[in-house]
């Protein structure tokens, strides 16, 4: 199945809830809203036309101009060949998405790295926690107005210049 | 041994006799353990290096000395020198007595071990008996160091070992019945004696049960020396060192001693029992030609078993606990139960062995060695074709 | 096998203990942590920490623009870095409408051929290490040291390539390297053979590793596995024959899948020998690729400011682990907006907490060796 048939059986079942086919150059995607996503994930993995098995890619992206967080997901189906791309827009400045973790179990993880890297609230997670960077981290790092902390436990995190010539101060 | 220093000792009488008795035992005791056992051990820790390195083509040390030769000698001045870490938490005297307990265990039994004719510390009339008993104290130091670094890592390779040895004890025991039946006593130098020089009059040839017997022995001894594949307790991928992962510098060192000389007591063992010892063909009149001889023929029969077992270390990958267990249990005691039935069984049947049985094992063997070989020199051809360097 | 262990009430009580097998272990998988729930030898649960090794790659590609990305995408997976580059390579090159001269494609599919048989002999070797067998390990990095030798004559490096550009490869094949690759392969054959003789079907070996951690089609589909993982559980699903990228469509070659010989299909044993049959398949490509290559140019012209057009893409391709998900966004600008990298070891490490029930600690060595887990991959 082709990207506008998915999206129109998608909104015979759910109707508002999912957009039009959008095209950028290259790829095209379909926007679901943030607090129903599961419910079309679920139907998008069970049902016997699409079968997609397999999620992908799950990736979290700062649009600080755009005030939204959008969370991009790859699904592939296995069985038919086919893959489809839906973007879900969370409000930049509390993101809750609903989570995948009960329809496909790699979303458990990478749902986490992108609670972890971007902190959006995947709502319904079962162990939403940090991943990648310690528990007592403070900040998202892949947010576009993320600064660093200037010490971690007493570590400075500002590399001092590797040049250091001590050159002779001239009056 | 006993008559060699009263005759040292001399007039002395009473208490100043015993003390004089006491000191040449110690000082010979030490003489053995730190002028042989020791250097044996470190001997055998570069020679496994150096023969493991050439299966995984590589070289091994080479270093220190010609060939690497004092590579041993090197690390032992190196642990020596090493600082003496306790962990603050460990028990402290529990943590320093554990290597001795398992040194201990492990030199009682150079006791009894026969190196030629006249060449023997004490030929107990109850030799072989003597050392499994005594060899089995390793198991309380391993217990000890395993419990009382106080490190659940350690602590689980302490178990694992103390669960090992004590189980592979049976087997192994009962392993050695058929040559203790067909020798008709415990004494090792008995055991010998009932042997005669010729291959196919070693025990392991008597029989294809004495044989199947020799197999389980060999493994079993094996297992009770935590070596591949049974090495679980130590196994480096998981446990870091098992229950020796919290000792560092001579400590450690002893632990490992501990094992490389095991190694020498297995060969030793399993010679003596099932491989005629040091039996050599009455070629010369003169004594000492003939101690020297039966010493050599005992070493080199030793050193054999020795590097079967670095061979098998780097060639079989590591058994886990519980197929280790259902080994044990499940396998290797019946087969070993029913070796000493038989044994028992054809003993009786024929009071004066068997010659026909004990040519035809003979021969299975030596044919099973011939077809091995054979595969050897397949092998070698087809790595000859192979061969490639970027150079062209 | 996985020990069924029935804990009757009024029993005897035991406590579970908590272990750590720390970052640092002799383990040759780099730096993961495992908080292990045991009873004894037998695990309740084994709970991964990862995050030890995260040098946030993905945060660096948005300083240091598209050219200069290409270096830190070997880090990604340093073990068969080849795949990372092409990937990245790929992303730039869909957004920007570039195309790849035929005998930089071809270039392309040698380098990442050879760098995957280089993952593979590592995995083989640090699986019967892990196990217990050592010597397999030094036979298998020593037809490794060839491999490198050839990539050296080819790009410089031996381990952190960075021999792929934007719009093809950075030099050309060196003169008399496709004969070098050929004899190379008729050596490297006989070679596996005698790894797979001295370990594959030795029956320690088999039973360490056959039916442990079974992992049936439907969990492996639903954790994300890919490669030769997902291969493993019965899947014949290979990115290079399902949706052919690059010049893969001019190649004749097997998907292999597990059978389940010794144990379930989709256990510890199936994943080792999918490694091993996969690396006599990449020989196959490899001898195609080095016939076959076209003459011409070996890159395209691309521009030292690189700015491709606004969009996003998600570009996938088959890496020594499974296939590699990079989601890319760009704004128009010499830097790229947000890089994602999805990785195989990442799914792998996700589900061994959910196997792990049940194992034997022990187990969890081999299992953590079979999924071929490296800890760049899944921390980035």
């Amino acid at each position: 199945m082709d990207t506008q048939a998915i999206q129109r059986k998608l909104e015979a079942a759910f109707g508002g809830v999912v957009g039009p086919v959008a095209s950028g150059r290259v790829e095209s995607w379909i926007e679901v809203d943030p607090d129903r996503i599961d419910e079309v994930a679920a139907m998008l993995a069970g049902d016997a036309d699409t079968r997609f098995e397999c999620l992908s890619n799950l990736s979290g992206v700062d649009y600080p101009a755009h005030g939204h967080i959008q969370v991009v997901y790859n699904l592939i189906s296995y069985t038919h060949g086919h893959e489809l791309t839906l973007k879900v827009n969370a409000d930049r400045d509390s993101p809750e998405v609903k989570t995948l973790s009960g329809v496909w179990a790699a979303a458990n993880w990478l749902e986490r790295e992108v609670f972890d890297l971007l902190g959006v609230n995947f709502v319904g997670h079962p162990d939403l926690r940090r991943i990648l960077l310690p528990d007592d981290w403070v900040g998202n790092p892949l947010r576009k107005d993320y600064v660093e902390a200037p010490d971690y436990h007493g570590i400075s995190t500002i590399r001092e210049s590797m040049l250091r010539i001590d050159l002779p101060v001239k009056d | 041994m006993q008559a060699f220093i009263d005759g040292l000792i001399g007039d002395a009488s009473g208490l100043q006799r015993e003390i004089y008795y006491l000191v040449g035992m110690l000082g010979f005791g030490a003489l053995v353990v730190f002028g042989f056992i020791l250097p044996l051990a470190g001997v055998f820790s570069w020679l496994e290096r150096r023969v493991w390195a050439r299966m995984q083509s590589r070289i091994g040390p080479n270093r220190v000395g010609p060939f690497g030769a004092l590579q041993w000698l090197a690390d032992g001045l190196k642990n020596l020198l090493k600082e003496d870490v306790i962990p603050q938490a460990a028990d402290p005297w529990l943590f320093r007595i554990a290597p001795y307990v398992v040194v201990t265990g492990f030199v009682a039994a150079w006791v009894a071990i026969p190196f030629a004719g006249p060449l023997i510390i004490a030929d107990l009339n109850i030799g072989i008996l003597y050392i499994t008993a005594v060899t089995s104290l390793v198991v309380i130091g391993i217990l000890m160091a395993g419990w009382s670094s106080n490190n659940k890592w350690s602590m689980l390779g302490g178990i694992r070992s103390a669960t090992q040895i004590v189980s592979y004890e049976i087997p192994a025991g009962l392993a050695l019945f058929p040559a203790v039946l067909l020798s008709g006593t415990l004494s090792m130098q008995g055991i010998i004696a009932a042997q005669g020089w010729q291959p196919w009059m070693w025990h392991m040839f008597h029989s294809p049960f004495a044989l199947l017997a020799f197999l389980l022995f060999f493994t079993g001894l094996l297992a009770e020396g935590n070596r591949t594949p049974f090495d679980l307790p130590e196994a480096e991928s998981e446990l870091v060192a098992g229950f020796a992962t919290e000792y560092s510098g001579m400590r450690s060192l002893l632990f490992f001693l501990a094992e490389w000389g095991n190694l020498y007591v297995i060969g030793a063992l399993v010679t003596t029992l099932y491989m005629g010892g040091w039996q050599v063909p009455p070629f010369t009149e003169n004594a000492v030609l003939l101690t020297l001889a039966q010493f050599a023929t005992f070493v080199l029969k030793t050193f054999f078993w020795v590097f079967v077992a670095f061979w098998i270390r780097a060639t079989l990958p590591r058994v886990r606990v519980d197929q280790l267990m259902s080994l044990c249990w499940k396998y290797m005691v019946p087969m070993a139960l029913a070796a000493v039935l038989a044994t028992a069984t054809l003993m009786v049947v024929f009071p004066e062995g068997s010659a026909p049985l004990r040519y035809a094992t003979f021969a299975i063997v030596v044919l099973a060695v011939l077809q091995f070989f054979r595969r050897v020199v397949f092998h070698l051809r087809r790595a000859r074709g192979m061969g490639w360097t970027i150079a062209g | 096998m996985s020990v069924e262990i029935e804990f009757e009430q009024g029993g005897l009580a035991t406590e579970e203990m908590t272990l750590n097998m720390g970052p640092q272990h002799p383990s040759t998988h780099g730096v993961l942590r495992f908080i292990v729930k045991a009873d004894g030898e037998v695990m309740r649960k084994a709970t991964p920490d990862v995050g030890y090794l995260h040098r946030s790659i993905e945060k660096i590609a948005e300083k240091v623009g598209w050219h200069g990305f290409m270096p830190y995408t070997d880090r990604v997976d340093y073990v068969a870095a080849m795949a990372c580059n092409q990937g990245w390579a790929m992303c730039a090159e869909t957004l920007g409408g570039i195309e790849v001269p035929r005998r930089g494609e071809y270039c392309r599919i040698i380098a990442a051929e050879l760098s995957r048989i280089c993952s593979h002999l590592l995995a083989i070797g640090a699986t019967g290490m892990d196990i217990g067998a050592v010597t397999p390990f030094t036979h298998a990095l020593r037809e490794r040291e060839m491999i490198n030798d050839l990539i050296e004559e080819l790009c410089g490096a031996r381990l952190t390539y960075n021999y792929m550009r934007i719009g093809g490869v950075a030099w050309d094949l060196p003169p008399g390297f496709r004969k070098k690759v050929a004899r190379y392969l008729d050596h490297l054959e006989p070679c596996i053979h005698e790894i797979n003789d001295l370990l594959s079907y030795g029956k320690i070996y088999t039973e360490r590793l056959g039916g442990v951690a079974v992992v049936s089609p439907a969990m492996a589909m639903s954790y994300g596995l890919v490669g030769p993982n997902l291969r493993a559980s019965g899947l014949k699903h290979d990115l290079r024959k399902d949706r052919p990228y690059s010049v893969y469509g001019d190649f004749e070659f097997d998907v292999p899948v597990g059978h389940g010989e010794m144990g379930g299909v989709g256990d510890c044993w199936d994943r080792y020998m999918m490694r091993i049959w996969e690396i006599f398949e990449s020989v196959k490509i490899l001898r195609q690729a080095v016939d076959k290559i076209p003459e011409g140019p070996v890159i395209a012209k691309v521009a030292r400011t690189f700015k491709p057009p606004a969009g996003d893409v998600h570009v996938r391709v088959e890496a020594a682990r499974g296939d590699m998900s990079w989601y890319c966004v760009s704004d128009g600008s010499e830097y790229p907006y947000r890089v994602h990298v999805r990785t195989g070891s990442f799914a792998a490490m996700s589900i061994i907490e959910e196997l792990s029930k049940g194992l034997m600690i022990a187990d969890l060595v081999a299992v953590i060796a079979t999924f071929d887990i490296v800890a760049p991959e899944v921390d980035r």
